[in-house]
């Protein structure tokens, strides 16, 4: 048996993963990145149009700060969001983005003078200051009070990947490329690490940790189309869950990206619609502002999508082969403008589409872009049920998306949970010493191994393509933008079948080392077991919140629903997840719940939120004096570790 | 986007080098072409449907994340976004990026090359043991630099510039295109404080950027567009600059030419 220990194991070498590496690595911990592929191939460098952080050096953000970007947040959430996590979040976001400024990354700078950019279709001159020239700039995004979303053209999940990778390569940080965790070893209290099989060589290899930290990412790929990377499987949140202890956090909450092309779903950045691009149906008609007079295309995303959704079932889509679509026309925004700060849209275009956005409308619909959801952790990082287990980014449920992620917000949590995961992480490493049991490590590989004997020696079985192709079918279908009751039912019947047939899989290619049917083999079972918590949560939640927006259930309903979906596996020859809830509560909220300003407000509200929101009034009241940091402290103190406590300076008001 | 159903024949190398016994070979696969189809697609169609022992590297399938490089009609190109309609005769021939570890038919071990690669040059800001203070402004940068310095960043370390080099081929150790651009992109970036000197015991030798043939295969593969020929012609003119003031300095150990 092939055993390795380390003190912080790390399993994902996106942003997410490789920050928290470095804030291990930093406290003299021995630490080891596991990752199924080169570092700087991770999901994270598709993150095109930027990261969300209020610096307010650009003209258009001035009076930006954490408060407002809190309350931004919050918002996009639909209230689903931990408030003490987002807090955390918002005031360590300017710091990420200048230590990321620091190790490299060629953030767009502020450029002093005139400059003509495009608001709601027209041509606007904006004066840059003359003493914020050279900070990091920022554009527009989707849900913002400000322009917050500080970029380096499109292509700003790649330049932040580099930088964060070469931090990692200068601290000597060992990335164990194409390695795959598939199973965590744990005795029901305690994580000791994962068994991980090489996906060259095949081989079964223990790694032993006094923290582990799953960074794995989304789970887009349980949808036939996505944005996603291919490797966006969902396989780490999938082996916390065959734990039969670790929380998954509200997976219905699924978010969908109003601009994928199509077909085949690739992303175009919000960017487009913040730099001034326009939506527009089949008579090249801009609809948007007749749905949402106030933010048109620049909504929340799950508003976006629904709207864009709700004008192509009016008929008013463009037909094709692929389906209905629509029109993303940044026509408007000139070559110069395209070809710096929407490089890699125009490549898109040319390449996948063969057309030009300089003069050519692109087309787009609505796709799975992001999963809210993940394992559920409390605000360390750290999992609720499982001591030793950690998570960060988008694999985790930390939870400060709720049920909507804001644009910009994604590659911002990766570096802010790798900063802040990584904190506790090594405090944990610090404070804990584990005792490795043998026996249990071989009891695991063993089983694991045993799972495999039995894929390579079965004559005849499932076809694992199928079982995959049959699941994301059924995810497609049944529960996209618009879910109802009889849908999601059927999703859950198709997936329990699935997920039966898929104890069955046989396999043509029967080598122990590289062998991507085997690799499937193992990943499909996983993969439905995660689209089998999606469909059954979204199935129970009788209610619409952000991305999770039930046609049979159409409002918003506090009183029974302002509560976060824990799915678990509770035995591992369960059919079926378990579902439980955790309440939010009202009474500790800084921003109890209100409307979020799109559409009718039809909130079911709960007692509790007219209550806090006296007392919130009285707090305020109370403390005339108090400037915004007395005063939010006075109505929500949240946890942060000491080396990020500092105030973030700005441009012109400094501290404040 | 056309696609007349027509069949596509695929001749790709295969070879397993874990196999005993095994030996390299081209092995011919048929496909029907649909709308829109990518070399991504149709190696995933032949994997589920025709050969599930075939392997290949995709990731974003975008044209972003760079895992895909591989000599596609003899020219090492991203196959993600490789539209099979761009071959008029239907015939595709597919091999695997020369000048990598072979992992298996299609896959290669560009991580291994680019981590020894950035390794090797530093390839991270040198701040010189700055403290920086996160809560404060950041340091400014000139607009037109921050956008320069992008213009470099944007390689993708596919490692079809290293494939398409015919130095590389000669020379095991030479560090190809990719480590220049890494250099250039560092030397123009004012927060990196490395001198010429510096870059010069990097680069200034035969398996740096004096031992480079301009063939400028580099420049002509490149699926970012980055401007290799400029950049190592600037390269070589100031690593010249800082051999003469080497030279200067320690005439007998360069000696003058």
């Amino acid at each position: 048996m092939k055993v390795v220990y380390t003190d912080s194991l790390v399993i994902g070498g996106g942003l997410a993963g490789l920050r928290v590496a470095i804030n291990t690595k930093k406290r003299g911990l021995d630490t080891i990145v596991l990752s199924l592929i080169p570092a700087k191939r991770s999901h994270s460098s598709a993150a095109q149009g930027g990261m969300q952080a209020s610096l307010a050096a650009c003209v258009k953000s001035v009076g930006d700060n954490e408060d407002v970007h809190f309350s931004d947040t919050i918002k996009g959430s639909d209230w689903g969001a931990d408030q003490d996590v987002v807090r955390m979040f918002v005031h360590t976001a300017p710091k990420a983005i200048r230590e990321l400024s620091h190790w490299g990354v060629p953030w767009s700078r502020v450029r002093k003078g005139n400059r003509e950019v495009i608001i709601n279709g027209q041509k606007v001159t904006i004066t840059e200051r003359d003493e914020a020239h050279g900070l990091i700039t920022a554009r527009d995004f989707g849900g913002t009070k400000s322009w917050r979303t500080c970029y380096t053209s499109d292509g700003t999940g790649h330049t932040m990947l580099y930088a964060v990778d070469n931090k990692a390569i200068e601290m000597g940080i060992p990335v164990h490329e194409r390695k795959e965790a598939i199973s965590l070893i744990h005795d029901g209290k305690t994580c000791y690490g994962a068994v991980v099989r090489d996906l060259v060589t095949g081989e079964l290899i223990a790694y032993l940790a006094k923290a582990t930290t799953i960074a794995t990412g989304g789970y887009g790929r349980i949808y036939a189309i996505t944005t996603n990377a291919v490797i966006s499987e969902g396989i780490g949140t999938a082996i916390a869950l065959e734990t039969g202890v670790v929380r998954f956090g509200n997976p219905e909450a699924v978010q969908f990206h109003p601009t994928a092309i199509v077909p085949v779903g690739i992303l175009t950045t919000e960017g487009c619609r913040g730099d001034g691009g326009l939506l527009k149906d089949v008579d090249g008609y801009r609809f948007m502002p007749d749905y949402e007079p106030e933010k048109k295309e620049l909504a929340s995303r799950d508003v976006v999508s629904r709207r864009m959704t709700e004008h192509m079932r009016k008929g008013k889509g463009v037909k094709s082969r692929y389906g209905d679509h629509l029109w993303l026309d940044i026509t408007l925004l000139g070559k110069h403008h395209i070809e710096k700060n929407l490089r890699e849209v125009k490549e898109i275009c040319q390449y996948f589409l063969g057309i030009d956005p300089v003069k050519d409308y692109i087309p787009v619909r609505p796709t799975q872009h992001y999963s809210m959801g993940g394992i559920r952790t409390k605000y360390t990082g750290e999992s609720s049920t499982l001591r030793g287990l950690f998570s960060a980014g988008e694999a985790a449920c930390w939870d400060m998306h709720g049920f909507n992620r804001l644009g910009g917000n994604s590659v911002a949590e990766t570096i802010v949970a790798g900063m802040i995961v990584g904190h506790y992480a090594a405090d944990y490493c610090r404070d804990h010493s584990v005792d490795f049991n043998t026996s249990l490590v071989e009891k695991t590989i063993a089983r694991e191994q045993k799972k495999i004997d039995e894929i390579l020696e079965r004559p005849q079985g499932e076809n694992v393509f199928q079982l995959r192709e049959a699941m994301q079918a059924t995810m497609m279908e049944n529960v996209g933008i618009f879910r109802q009751g009889d849908a999601l039912q059927k999703a859950v019947n198709d997936l329990k079948a699935l997920l039966k047939r898929s104890k069955n899989i046989a396999i043509k290619t029967k080598v122990r080392h590289a062998n991507p049917e085997l690799v499937e083999a193992i990943r499909v079972p996983k993969m439905i077991k995660v689209a089998l918590c999606v469909a059954q949560a979204a199935l129970l939640r009788t209610e619409s919140r952000g991305a999770h927006a039930r046609e049979d259930c159409p409002a918003r309903n506090d009183k029974e629903w302002l509560k976060r979906t824990l799915a678990y596996w509770k035995n591992e020859d369960d059919g079926m997840p378990t579902i439980e809830y955790e309440n939010l509560d009202i009474m500790k909220m800084e921003m109890p719940p209100g409307s979020r300003g799109y559409g009718k407000d039809n909130t079911i509200h709960h007692p509790d939120t007219e209550r806090r929101l006296k007392q919130v009034e009285e707090i305020k009241k109370s403390k005339p004096k108090a400037d915004r940091f007395e005063l939010q402290k006075a109505l929500m103190d949240f946890p942060m570790p000491e080396e990020y406590r500092g105030k973030n300076e700005r441009i012109g008001v400094g501290c404040q | 986007m056309s696609g007349n159903g027509r069949k596509l024949k695929f001749h790709i190398f295969r070879f397993d080098p874990q196999q005993p016994g095994d030996k390299p070979r081209m092995q011919t696969y048929e496909v029907e072409e649909a709308p829109g189809m990518t070399i991504f697609i149709a190696l995933n169609d032949i994997r589920a449907k025709h050969d599930t022992s075939l392997q290949f590297d995709f990731v974003c399938r975008a044209g972003i994340c760079g895992s895909c490089g591989m000599v596609i009609n003899g020219r090492p190109t991203l196959a993600c976004r490789t539209l099979t309609s761009k071959f008029p005769n239907g015939e595709i021939s597919l091999l695997p990026l020369p000048a990598f570890e072979l992992i298996g038919d299609l896959s290669v071990n560009t991580g291994k090359f680019m981590r020894i690669m950035t390794e090797r040059i530093e390839g991270w800001i040198h701040a010189n043991g700055e403290k920086v203070n996160l809560d404060s402004l950041e340091e400014r940068m000139d607009p037109d630099r921050a956008d320069e310095i992008y213009e470099l960043d944007r390689c993708v370390e596919c490692g079809c510039c290293v494939s398409a080099c015919a130095t590389k081929r000669m020379r095991d150790e030479f560090l190809s295109a990719v480590g220049f651009m890494k250099i250039a992109r560092f030397e123009m970036d004012p927060r990196d404080k490395r001198t010429d000197r510096e870059y010069y015991n990097i680069l200034g030798n035969d398996q740096g950027v004096f031992g480079c043939m301009t063939l400028l295969g580099c420049e002509d593969t490149c699926p970012k567009d980055l401007p290799h020929q400029n950049r190592i012609a600037y390269l070589r003119r100031k690593m010249l600059g800082a051999a003469r003031k080497v030279a200067a300095s320690a005439p007998a150990r360069i000696g003058s030419p």
